[in-house]
């Protein structure tokens, strides 16, 4: 049930909502001051709590500063089975007898070594020691299995009225999040708390399964999470942008416990977590219960951040995929990070060519030449906190071709090149961007959501507001500039998929996965 | 890849079958503490949703004002009575152009485009849709513009001049999903498994084809506008409005209209499927989608509460029976669950589903099949009961935690003729739900010997082989999409 990444395969399809974008008026940014209590722990874990008594509900949004980005080489996809891991109680919760679990869960280890060094034997790799071994480490995890009490971290929490329960591992960062009825804040702070500071992985092997079913559902059985997947394996050539989220069959199938446990040993430190909670929670009241949980949340510095940057393409790169699905066209240029001083300007550049009927790409490639379903420019996409791509794609009408879509998104992009957006287009993504922030203000979940990440990307969740001097302060000559510095041939790299009959007859063997299971 | 584990597993499922009636389902084993339920749980702060004002006119026009002072927005709704299922077999997929090239067509002051224009400047929207039973137009402005934005909509509520090349553009768009309506599997089934259930000339499940989509006239959709816009309609205003002004000027906008014209009954016919085992072949995934599916029930029924806590039970959350087994204990499955569904007006399917690895379909079928089996043969356990009556009770608060879904939730229940106060009587007979209603209603209803099974997937992985599962031999359902001549390719 937990969802990864904020898949690509969302954003041809409709509007991308930019929540994020943007400030407002000062009277709702001293409306917020007013009610947001905000509170750096010890172990540098920082709680905000926001006021918003409307209902007896409230929502909260754990902001973990770390995502498949930080999975280490050879085991992409880590982050995203931690997170899984985060449902599967901890020492209090969700076993009969710790003590005994967890030395069963140590033999489970040894066992999965042994098997894996035999599985990864290139040469004299033994089949009958590998089943032997592969034997005894299941014959571990059903031992360990006796400890367990399946499911009773979500069972509390259920039970107690969690709604829309769930997590999400992104590139760059992991969210858990629910709604519950007030009277369960304390409830709320021991489970969260405890789950963060006291993970055990438990039934690891498992929900190893279970995700490489999520990778099936979402890439492999799906066109355009193919489609995605490889062109961004093909923009970035050093990043781990690059590197699929959820993770390569051959490595999310090999991930262990142990390398799970020292991702969290690392990434899971309070100076890289934020929490928020919105809703009928009184700040003076609430937040020395909570800073007594969350306190048990370790200390830790900051981890390091990487070294890897991207470095500069300078060469046209393309995806052709034939097969029998329809074709869909994509193309993606290289942009900074968020913290570029040019960030609202790629923020003004995406609302101008795909945002409603009066966006350009709508106007010019849907309506007027009737050759697409869809079209837009949208970023930063995979992620933000690293430089990104700007992406442009368009889902042809039938009997248009990618190569179409290509030449007529070309042609927008060289007017944004040559010549200024207009006066009302500037106005436009402006006025839309003030209303759109305020629009979300109306929902507790949407603004735990927001403080959290402000906070952890800026260091002040004020920013939410306050980027609105940013926004006001795009010009057209702006908006020229950068098209004319990021929108060039060298630094694109296209993806597309192309009809083709289906294969007739081919060879059904079925594609290897590798793997542990 | 057939991994030893799944032979494993395969014995498990058998072992779980042998043992069923002596097992005590999901007894909570002992453990040593429970430091959580040392945590006080206080009593809730008082609460009552304020409900938003009803005033029924004279023609049969309900309006409801619900206001809201936190944001300055002010936004409003014509939920009009009609749709998909009313619509002409031979122009299947009329709704969705309708919905589409109303607003986008505009009216004789002003067009489509220029409404784009002068609306999206101030971040404001008009826009319009069609759904199974209804159409709506409605509208969002900040507070500022919206006496301008309200004109403008009831402008296009009352005179859109549907244009010929906005209805081109909308058959453009349908013809686009009709394409490729195959490529995405999840879709297929989904989609596949309903008109088992309903059958393909259902109105609730036929689907649009380029030749029912391109026999789609302007003449048609003025025709569906004139007839349906005299309805029994439902207003809904939400946000930052003066109540007086607002009633004022509802009022104004509505009550010239003639007594609003019921839609004809209905007499729907739902048989149920065809038991049996389907198969729809894809060879460019790695995954089966597997649909279990048969008759549900609708929300009049009595049994519906009982109904509910079966749901929990059977595919509700990730302490389901379904969810701990196929998925947590069996790792089969990152996505399963499902149950009885139960519509305002008709039947809504039974719906279990499990997408699993092709090698793996036999076993998480038999295995989804068999949780479903069980809800009459073994017994539930108390503790079972309780869990899910919590699960639901404790949040059925967010149904109405905003003003905004309190008014959604009367708007509906205005429009299906419920009570005004459905979801108390609701709550308050799931509060007494018991162990024994949860047996009867699952006797009562759940027949697993009338289910189809439809499973979409790729055929040549699929091993062990569907035979398997002894539900008969598969039977092949043909997707391919009907082209006309110069659009084949």
């Amino acid at each position: 049930m937990q969802k990864i990444i904020r898949t690509a395969a969302l954003v041809l399809g409709l509007a991308v909502v930019g929540i994020a974008c943007a400030g407002a008026q000062d009277q709702y940014l001293k409306s917020f001051e007013q009610r947001i209590t905000t509170k750096v722990l010890p172990n540098g874990l920082t709680l905000i709590v926001c006021e918003r008594p409307d209902a007896p509900v409230f929502s909260y949004s754990t902001f973990v500063d770390a995502g498949d980005v930080n999975d280490p080489s050879g085991a992409s996809g880590l982050a995203h089975m931690f997170e899984h891991l985060a449902f599967k109680g901890t020492s209090e919760i969700g076993t009969k007898d710790y003590p005994a679990e967890k030395v069963a869960l140590a033999k489970v280890e040894v066992a999965n070594d042994a098997y894996e060094a035999e599985y990864l034997k290139e040469v004299g790799r033994d089949p009958k020691k590998l089943a032997e071994l592969k034997k005894i480490f299941l014959a571990a995890q059903a031992e360990a299995h006796k400890f367990v009490i399946p499911n009773q971290f979500t069972d509390i929490a259920e039970r107690n009225g969690a709604e829309g329960l769930n997590a999400e591992t992104g590139l760059d960062d992991t969210q858990f999040f629910w709604s519950m009825p007030e009277n369960r804040l304390e409830l709320w702070a021991y489970l969260e708390s405890s789950r963060l500071a006291d993970t055990v992985p438990r039934e690891f092997y498992k929900e190893r399964d279970v995700v490489i079913e999520e990778r099936r559902m979402r890439t492999d059985s799906n066109p355009e999470g193919r489609l995605f997947e490889q062109f961004v394996a093909t923009a970035y050539v050093a990043h781990p942008y690059g590197r699929s989220g959820i993770g390569w069959p051959s490595e999310v199938s090999q991930i262990n416990a142990t390398e799970a446990m020292d991702f969290h040993k690392k990434y899971y430190v309070g100076a890289n977590i934020v929490v928020a909670v919105v809703g009928d929670v009184k700040a003076s009241e609430a937040m020395p219960m909570l800073e007594k949980y969350f306190s048990g949340v370790p200390f830790g510095p900051k981890p390091e951040e990487m070294t890897t940057v991207e470095p500069k393409q300078f060469a046209e790169k393309t995806v052709a995929i034939r097969e029998a699905t329809q074709p869909i066209y994509i193309e993606g240029y290289h942009r900074p990070d968020y913290r570029d001083p040019d960030d609202a300007v790629y923020d003004a550049i995406s609302d101008i060519v795909s945002n409603g009927r009066v966006s350009r790409l709508y106007r010019s490639l849907v309506r007027d030449q009737q050759i697409a379903a869809a079209a837009e420019g949208f970023s930063p996409y995979p992620g933000d906190k690293y430089p990104s791509l700007f992406v442009f794609g368009a889902i042809p009408l039938p009997g248009h071709t990618p190569a179409e879509m290509r030449d007529a998104i070309h042609k927008e992009i060289q007017k944004l090149k040559t010549t200024d957006v207009t006066d009302d287009e500037l106005q436009m993504f402006k006025t839309r961007t003030r209303a759109d922030l305020l629009r979300g203000l109306a929902n507790n979940q949407g603004v735990a959501n927001s403080l959290s990440e402000y906070q952890t990307r800026y260091g002040d969740w004020r920013e939410l507001f306050l980027q609105l001097d940013r926004i006001d302060k795009v010009t057209k000559a702006d908006i020229r500039r950068v098209a004319n510095q990021v929108f060039v041939d060298s630094n694109r790299t296209e993806a597309w998929i192309d009809t083709a009959a289906p294969p007739t007859q081919q060879s059904t063997a079925a594609p290897k996965e590798g793997g542990a299971q | 890849m057939k991994s030893p584990y799944i032979k494993n597993l395969s014995r498990m499922i058998l072992a779980g079958a042998i043992f069923a009636a002596a097992l005590a389902p999901i007894a909570l084993p002992a453990q040593q503490s429970k430091p959580w339920e040392e945590i006080p749980i206080p009593k809730l702060h008082e609460f009552k949703p304020q409900q938003p004002k009803r005033i029924e006119l004279k023609n049969g026009i309900v309006l409801f004002l619900q206001e809201d002072h936190e944001l300055p927005f002010i936004s409003g709704s014509v939920l009009i009575p009609g749709g998909s299922r009313d619509e002409d077999l031979a122009k299947t997929g009329f709704i969705g152009i309708y919905g589409q090239a109303w607003r986008t067509s505009g009216t004789a002051k002003m067009d489509g485009d220029a409404l784009d224009d002068l609306l999206e400047a101030q971040a404001a929207h008009i826009e319009t849709s069609g759904d199974e039973d209804s159409t709506t137009i409605e509208w969002d402005s900040l507070k500022g513009d919206a006496d301008q934005v309200f004109s403008l909509a009831m402008d296009l509520f009352l005179h859109p001049k549907f244009s010929a090349e906005k209805l081109q553009l909308a058959q453009q768009q349908e013809a686009t999903s009709i394409v490729r309506r195959n490529d995405d599997e999840a879709a297929i089934a989904n989609r596949e498994s309903a008109k088992l259930v309903y059958g393909i000339n259902s109105p609730y499940t036929r689907q649009p084809e380029l030749a029912t989509i391109g026999a789609v006239t302007l003449a048609d959709l003025q025709a569906w506008h004139d007839r349906t816009i005299g309805g029994k309609l439902i207003i809904g205003v939400f946000g930052d409005f003066d109540p007086v002004t607002m009633e004022a000027k509802l009022r104004a906008a509505f009550e010239g209209f003639p007594p609003a014209q019921p839609l004809a009954a209905r007499h729907d016919v739902f048989d149920g499927p065809k038991p049996g085992l389907y198969f729809i072949g894809k060879e460019d995934v790695n995954q089966s989608n597997v649909q279990i599916v048969g008759l549900g029930t609708d929300r009049h029924n009595p049994d519906v509460p009982a109904l509910a806590v079966m749901n929990e039970i059977l595919g509700g959350g990730f302490t389901s029976r379904l969810f701990q087994k196929v998925r947590t204990e069996l790792g089969l499955a990152y996505a399963v669950g499902g149950g009885l569904s139960f519509d305002y007006d008709h039947p809504g399917p039974f719906r279990v589903e499990v997408l699993t690895k092709s090698t793996s379909t036999v076993d998480a079928t038999r295995a989804a099949l068999d949780e479903i089996a069980g809800l009459t043969t073994r017994p539930f356990a108390q503790v079972e009961v309780d869990r899910a009556k919590d699960n639901i009770l404790n949040t059925f608060l967010f149904r109405y935690d905003t003003r905004e879904k309190v008014l959604t939730e009367r708007e509906l229940l205005e429009f299906y003729s419920y009570p005004a106060n459905y979801l108390e009587t609701y709550k308050a007979a799931l509060e007494k739900v018991t162990l024994d209603d949860v047996t009867a209603v699952a006797k009562k209803y759940i027949h697993p010997g009338k289910y189809a099974v439809l499973i979409v997937g790729n055929g040549p992985e699929i091993k062990p082989p569907l035979e398997e599962l002894k539900l008969g031999p598969a039977q092949p359902i043909d997707i391919t999409i009907p082209m006309p001549k110069n659009m084949r390719q």
